[in-house]
């Protein structure tokens, strides 16, 4: 599904990304790990197509995401630090906006049922402005499931959610994963975060340090690795 | 066409809930005929040389608002992302965000007329349907490059700056057209009087419009 190879970003002279590869096959799930500043938004934007890198090679489903970004957009869905989210449209107005502009069914049966499945219908007509940051992720995952992504990227899902709501995403990734579709999660939250993976990935100062299947590491393990790994210079992001 | 009208579906439910442009234009509008009013007096000559160019001054000056604010609500929770990486063609974004600029300076524009007829005790009826076709033409010129010099600034932090710097000598052209096509129709006399103006307000917009959908990719992009 996904095949990153030496990807690297800088910014003048300050490098971001350093020889980054990736690959991630369908129905699986790597979590990305670091501190804040390692790249971690950066190396998701890219696999997004919503940045260039500086060089390196991307291919996304079997086709080359940087020469033909608009043929794999339709196969990627992101939810980043902001939900696509317009304030003053409702739960439903919002699922319509994005379905139609997408070029996909927007019937409000469609809908409703997607926001069922985010346990979201009984708001379903009520602005956005009203909900929780929680809330909004769940309606940013029900624009996922009225696509047809087959990657999904999400930048720091775990902030702002509950313990329920916590649990919640994880069932959702797990499901995801089930119907053949690919996840990558960026965090620092390793707890959650190494909770949804096949694969954990460390990323630190621009370079992936670790990248090993989860069901191999304890949380000690991973613990005292992320702290031996991240603790290298940061670059920036 | 149903991605462009499903983004003034949005832009319109958007603003008639919040009625955040439309407030601070319209407030913008009243401000700006007390203004005029203080600085031309009771001369009713005076108030008549001046008219179309204090109507299109005002119908800029509102459009410099609209538009600047257009992209910058795709902001807020990083909607702009969704927009870029929405699939198909992005001329639908632009061509819907143009409409509804469009309807947005139609209502403004409307208003204006309104305030100026009552500040001004003026009688714009007869005058009204070349009116219409003048303030139409010059408006969607406008428009067509205001929204794409939106977008185009909405990224940038000197945007406040840049984007009238950009905009006005860019509108010259229409500024030119519609201002003399209007001093036509408001002194009475045929709109074939002003048939040269109107041919470049035409042409002036059909150049702005193509420009917008073919560079507004790229400018999406950014």
């Amino acid at each position: 599904m996904v095949q990153a190879q030496h990807l690297r970003k800088t910014y003048g002279p300050t490098r971001v990304l350093d020889d980054v590869s990736l690959t991630l096959s369908a129905g699986e799930s790597v979590t990305l790990l670091g501190p804040n500043g390692t790249g971690k938004t950066t190396l998701l934007r890219i696999l997004a197509t919503l940045q260039r890198p500086t060089s390196g090679s991307l291919s996304i489903a079997g086709v080359d995401a940087l020469k033909a970004p608009e043929a794999v957009r339709g196969a990627v869905d992101m939810v980043g630090h902001g939900s696509w989210v317009y304030e003053d449209l409702t739960a439903i107005e919002n699922l319509r906006f994005w379905t139609t502009l997408g070029g996909h069914d927007a019937g409000r049966a469609r809908l409703k049922g997607a926001l069922e499945s985010v346990e979201l219908d009984t708001v379903a007509d009520q602005r956005a402005r009203t909900f929780s940051a929680g809330m909004k992720r769940r309606l940013a995952l029900a624009r996922v499931l009225l696509g047809r992504a087959r990657l999904l990227l999400l930048d720091e899902p775990f902030t702002g959610l509950d313990r329920a709501g916590r649990k919640w995403l994880a069932e959702f990734l797990l499901a995801f994963k089930a119907q053949g579709g690919a996840v990558i999660v960026a965090t620092h939250s390793f707890d959650a975060g190494a909770g949804v993976a096949d694969r954990v990935a460390i990323l630190a100062g621009g370079r992936i340090v670790l990248d090993r299947p989860a069901a191999s590491l304890g949380l000690d393990d991973l613990r005292r690795l992320y702290d031996e790994l991240a603790a290298g210079p940061v670059i920036a992001s | 066409m149903r991605r462009a009208w499903i983004v003034v579906w949005k832009d319109v439910l958007s603003e008639r809930r919040s009625k955040e442009s439309l407030n601070a234009l319209v407030f913008f509008a009243l401000l700006l005929l007390f203004v005029f009013q203080f600085a031309l007096g009771p001369d009713r000559a005076r108030v008549e040389t001046a008219l179309p160019g204090l109507l299109w001054i005002a119908f800029i000056l509102a459009g410099l608002l609209a538009f600047g604010r257009t992209f910058l609500v795709e902001r807020e929770n990083d909607c702009w992302e969704g927009l870029v990486l929405a699939p198909g063609d992005r001329s639908a974004i632009y061509l819907g965000k143009l409409a509804g600029n469009m309807l947005l300076m139609a209502l403004v524009e409307a208003a204006l007329l309104v305030l100026f007829a009552l500040f001004f005790s003026l009688d714009f009826t007869g005058a009204l349907p070349a009116l219409a076709l003048v303030l139409a033409l010059g408006t969607f010129g406008l428009v067509a490059v205001g929204t794409l010099f939106g977008a185009l600034t909405a990224q940038l932090r000197a945007r406040e700056l840049l984007f009238p710097v950009l905009l006005l000598p860019a509108v010259v052209p229409v500024l030119l057209g519609a201002v003399t096509a209007t001093q036509t129709v408001l002194a009475g006399q045929p709109l074939a009087g002003a048939s040269s103006w109107l041919t470049l307000l035409a042409a002036a917009d059909v150049v702005y419009l193509v420009v917008g959908l073919l560079t507004f990719e790229f400018v999406l992009e950014g």
